[in-house]
């Protein structure tokens, strides 16, 4: 019987694209990072099934349905241990659980072709591939030498979010980062650039107009409404609005990962 | 800029030349420098040291002069669908703005909007001209473009705010070319009549 060593895209879910480590060192050009929304997670699911932790994955708000073309092993954050599949065989990644972005690792790797050192897809340029269609078969790549573990201990998402001040937080009234942390923020909209928070509070004292500056994931910009938005994997290299706080490196995930409607708790 | 990173605002020799400097110092766990119009953004992976890095930033001197810097030359149709308001705008003709527009020399001050746009400074202060009061929905590739003190090229469609003076046939971005960019931070340009 002849497979192929694919994963087939039967529904192709919400937001779901190709995502590993992401282009680093090409900021200057324009380029944004993308990358994984929550990379600690994607190691874990990676390391499940005997993959390096920069190995590609699929990355979905949910409703990901794949059929295997071969005998292949999948790990996802929607399971608590990784699965063999049958030729024929599907995985439903689901929307929900607590968490906004879910994943798909597969052994060996979703081998799409690489642009700019990375798999990512980039949803703010356009760079890489736009590979997750009803149809299309995701190539797999070589068996790792490292075995399949047997469970998976995967971490409910945290409700706290670490930040600290930004390089323009002395453009708002007061004290602009005890507004962000008094009371829980809630997430009105939420993208892989970034993720829209409701915060009362910060008011502008300086109202000129700032020229472009660079921006780190996890930097907290607040445009003229007041809302804060924090910048997520494909966040622009550089912007205008003014960065009140950063978020944590390690926390960012934490508030990526809240889905839309649900408040995240910052703290200094 | 939180623990991995850090925005130096007027670096000394300006924001091209201190990015290139640091660049060619090729300091162990930087991970992106970014110039922009007054800062530079220096980032480091995560395990380095917060603290040496910004010693060894503090200690650099910028050697930009010494570096070399590419110069690009752009052939342009000036055929751009904005030649005549901007003349208008500008109390020029259309050949002044072109004459113009050739004569000067630009440098990349900074990239950004999108992968391999640079921000060109050097153009004649009579052709420094705000934004269009209505953005394009589609600027097609190559355009070239003038807008808030800056001369640009459009490296690939987008939605777009700028004035449009002409066309090139150049590629400014291909992501499967070494570099990808045509213009980087530093490279000094010229524009030609095609």
């Amino acid at each position: 019987m002849s497979t192929d060593r694919v994963l087939v895209v039967v529904e192709p879910g919400i937001a779901t694209t190709v995502q590993d480590h992401g282009r680093h060192g090409l900021a200057h050009l324009g380029i944004p990072p993308a990358g994984a929304v929550d990379p600690s997670l994607v190691a874990l699911l990676n390391r499940l099934v005997g993959n390096p932790a920069g190995a590609a994955v699929l990355e979905t708000v949910g409703n990901l349905v794949l059929e295997a073309g071969a005998d292949v092993t999948v790990s996802t954050s929607r399971h608590a241990a990784p699965m063999a599949l049958r030729p024929g065989q599907r995985v439903t990644v689901a929307a929900g659980g607590g968490r906004q972005w879910h994943y798909l690792a597969v052994r060996g790797g979703i081998v799409t072709r690489p642009v700019l050192g990375s798999r990512s897809h980039d949803t703010l340029s356009g760079l890489g591939a736009t590979s997750v269609l009803a149809g299309v078969g995701l190539p797999i790549g070589a068996e790792p030498d490292d075995p399949i573990a047997d469970i998976a201990p995967i971490a409910p998402v945290d409700d706290v979010a670490r930040i600290g001040p930004g390089p323009r937080a002395d453009w708002f009234e007061g004290e602009p980062l005890r507004a962000l942390t008094a009371s829980p923020l809630t997430v009105v909209a939420s993208s892989r650039v970034g993720v829209r928070l409701r915060a009362h509070g910060l008011v502008r004292v300086r109202t000129d107009e700032l020229p472009s500056e660079g921006l780190v994931r996890g930097a907290i910009q607040v445009p003229p409404d007041g809302d804060p938005i924090m910048m997520l994997a494909d966040h622009p290299t550089t912007g205008g609005y003014p960065v009140v706080a950063v978020v944590h490196p390690d926390d960012v995930a934490t508030v990526a990962q809240h889905p839309e409607g649900t408040a995240v708790r910052l703290k200094l | 800029m939180g623990d991995h990173a850090v925005l130096v605002e007027d670096p000394p020799g300006g924001p091209a030349a201190w990015s290139r400097g640091v660049r060619a110092h090729r300091i162990d766990g930087v991970v992106d420098i970014v110039p922009a119009a007054r800062t530079v953004l220096v980032r480091w992976a995560a395990g380095a040291s917060g603290e040496l890095m910004l010693d060894v930033l503090r200690s650099l001197r910028p050697i930009g002069d010494g570096i070399d810097v590419q110069e690009v030359v752009i052939p342009v149709r000036y055929d751009g669908p904005d030649l005549s308001a901007v003349a208008d705008d500008t109390g020029l003709s259309a050949d002044q703005v072109v004459a113009l527009h050739i004569g000067a020399a630009y440098e990349v001050a900074f990239c950004g909007f999108a992968p391999g746009f640079g921000y060109l400074t050097g153009l004649p202060r009579p052709l420094q001209l705000p934004r269009r009061a209505t953005p394009r929905t589609v600027v097609p590739a190559g355009s070239v473009a003038i807008a808030a003190g800056y001369a640009a090229v459009y490296p690939g469609a987008s939605p777009g705010g700028w004035h449009l003076l002409g066309t090139t046939d150049l590629v400014l971005f291909d992501p499967d070319r070494d570099p990808p960019a045509l213009l980087t931070p530093g490279t000094r340009v010229r524009f030609e009549p095609a």
